[in-house]
């Protein structure tokens, strides 16, 4: 008797034992995926509030651009009204497209291109983008790895258990295509 | 690195034994040991701030280069580095590059003006990413360790060699009061102990060569995967080597395996060869780089390391995952240049048809311009080998 009871004591010890290190793993892991956005959300930021100063530079080389220079404001508000990671996911994706038909129409005005303050802003931007791209390869690896965690098993009876949803990708495809909710912006 | 260890505890050993006899072994041994820890205290303290200031480096910020500071900051987060390293610039012509610093966390790059001056964005990240990729593996710990080691082998064994040659071995004979086979051994031992003092420091300058150029191998795998782009590195590394200002100032020997390309100017008809050299040959660093394919990742270098040295790989297996990163496509500039070629070459085509050359399209697709005073009227393709027949300039075409 006494020793079933010991048997069963030990179990209950270690199942509650494996289920603390589960979790501590999975707020791990969370943490991680946390920082490695906050990483990208800092050099998103930075991208919307060079774009003012883009537009400001080159406004008055570029009078008959007015639609090029609309379309980025536009995707610039929408992008900071994104709430969630999939929404700012496909936000951004306009705004990067919006910037990059901007730059290739930057092409057609030398005069622009010449421009010390426009090279400036220029300059800044292509880093931020690169940047932007370079930490969104280290969270999307942290996401990969925080949902692994939370649907296989066993693990993912313990992130059951305590709610732990899986995270979304930043600017990859099928993240991109999900259904956006809808965004107020005015 | 432990061959050098073993080397270096060897030669201790060896040395004590002839010294005071075969018990007095283990303390050579740990007298060698204590001449490098407290070499590579010292040096690790404040090594980085001499290197520097030996080369004269100013710190930079954002605002005396906004560019260079920017691809800093984005091969940090490429590489996920806990800190900013601080940047410098070293105002020297010869193009070069090295890190330095303890670790990833105090760490430091410098960058000579002439680098600056001569390479675009994506080959100045393929240089950073090469100098991150050191920091990130530790490799001036690393390399600064085994320098130290090497420094300790052929300083313990400059000291027992003069001692030899000028205390003579008849005062030490005095500890072996023994009988005659222990002073034959002694002998023997003292014998022993000269060869390992002659050999020694060459053996451990050969290990520290090739640890040395393992590690630059291992920092161009990990520039190509941070930057996504080896052709950056590649082109940079062809700038490098096709330069010729004079050799950096600042360099010597221990400071040497740091730098991006061996800050040496090889000797006119005397080739480094492999084994005595601190870096890979620049042309097969690139061959390396070039022939990666469209994957980035230590695996696709490994592959394209076999492939073009035909020798084991040199990137531990740990590294070796499958990893599914992508090339990223050019920059502007690359483009840029491109353009800028294609416009060159309409202009010097204006220029030939104004000095009336003979334009003509070969059936391979080439075109051919025949200069005004070329005397004969064929002439062959130099890509298809076909003959073709001259039009006289003033004949009308047809």
């Amino acid at each position: 008797m006494l020793t079933t009871l010991i048997i069963i004591a030990a179990a209950l010890v270690l199942v509650i034992l494996s289920v603390i290190a589960v979790y501590n793993a999975l707020v791990g892991l969370r943490n991680q995926v946390d920082n490695a956005w906050s990483q990208i959300d800092v050099q998103l930021k930075r991208r919307h509030d060079l774009i003012p100063n883009l537009v400001e530079t080159a406004k008055g080389y570029m009078q008959h651009e007015r639609g090029t220079f609309e379309a980025i404001t536009k995707a610039r508000s929408e992008a900071m009204g994104a709430k969630s990671v999939p929404e700012a996911s496909k936000a951004e994706g306009a705004l990067g497209e919006a910037l990059s038909k901007f730059l290739l129409v930057v092409e057609n005005y030398p005069e622009l291109k010449a421009n010390q303050n426009f090279l400036a802003v220029q300059e800044e931007l292509a880093s931020t983008e690169n940047r932007i791209s370079f930490a969104r390869q280290s969270y999307n690896d942290q996401v990969l790895f925080f949902n692994n965690k939370t649907q296989m098993f066993p693990s993912n009876v313990v992130a059951n258990m305590f709610n732990f949803s899986k995270r979304d990708f930043f600017g990859v495809e099928n993240a991109a295509e999900r259904e956006v909710p809808k965004v107020s912006f005015s | 690195m432990v061959m050098m260890a073993a080397v270096l505890l060897a030669l201790g050993y060896v040395i004590g034994a002839a010294y005071a006899g075969q018990d007095a072994g283990f303390i050579g041994l740990i007298v060698a040991a204590a001449v490098w820890f407290i070499l590579a205290m010292v040096s690790l303290s404040s090594g980085d701030q001499i290197l520097l200031s030996a080369s004269n480096a100013k710190e930079v910020t954002h605002d005396d280069h906004p560019q260079l500071v920017n691809i800093v900051e984005e091969m940090k987060i490429a590489a996920g580095l806990p800190a900013m390293p601080k940047i410098y610039i070293i105002p020297d012509p010869a193009p070069n590059a090295f890190a330095t610093g303890r670790s990833p966390k105090s760490a430091s790059v410098a960058v000579t003006a002439g680098l600056l001056g001569r390479l675009n964005r994506d080959e100045l990240q393929g240089v950073i990413g090469h100098e991150m990729s050191h920091i990130l593996h530790r490799d001036i710990l690393y390399v600064t360790l085994a320098g130290i080691m090497l420094g300790s082998i052929v300083l313990i064994s400059q000291v027992f060699l003069r001692s030899m040659f000028y205390g003579g071995i008849g005062s030490r004979r005095r500890y072996s009061s023994e009988g005659k086979g222990s002073g034959q051994a002694m002998l023997i031992m003292l014998v022993v102990a000269l060869i390992a003092a002659i050999l020694a420091p060459i053996m451990a300058q050969l290990f520290y060569f090739a640890l040395s150029r393992k590690r630059e191998y291992l920092a161009d795998a990990g520039s190509a995967r941070l930057t996504r782009y080896p052709e950056g590195l590649a082109s940079a590394l062809e700038k490098i080597a096709g330069d010729t200002s004079p050799q950096l100032e600042a360099a010597n020997t221990v400071t040497a395996p740091m730098y991006i390309v061996n800050p040496f100017k090889k000797v006119a008809g005397m080739s480094l060869s492999d084994l005595t050299s601190t870096h890979p040959p620049i042309s097969e660093r690139i061959k390396i780089l070039r022939s990666m394919g469209s994957g980035v990742s230590f695996k696709d270098y490994s592959d394209s390391f076999t492939h073009v040295t035909h020798r084991r790989t040199i990137v531990p297996p740990a590294a070796l995952t499958k990893e599914d990163i992508a090339l990223r496509a050019a920059g502007d500039e690359a483009k840029d240049k491109l353009r800028r070629e294609n416009q060159m070459r309409q202009v010097g085509d204006i220029m030939r048809k104004v000095n009336q050359f003979v334009f003509l399209t070969c059936l391979c697709g080439l075109v051919l311009k025949i200069p005004p005073n070329y005397k004969s009227d064929k002439v062959q393709c130099p890509r298809c080998k076909r003959m073709l027949d001259v039009p006289s300039p003033t004949s009308p075409p047809k």
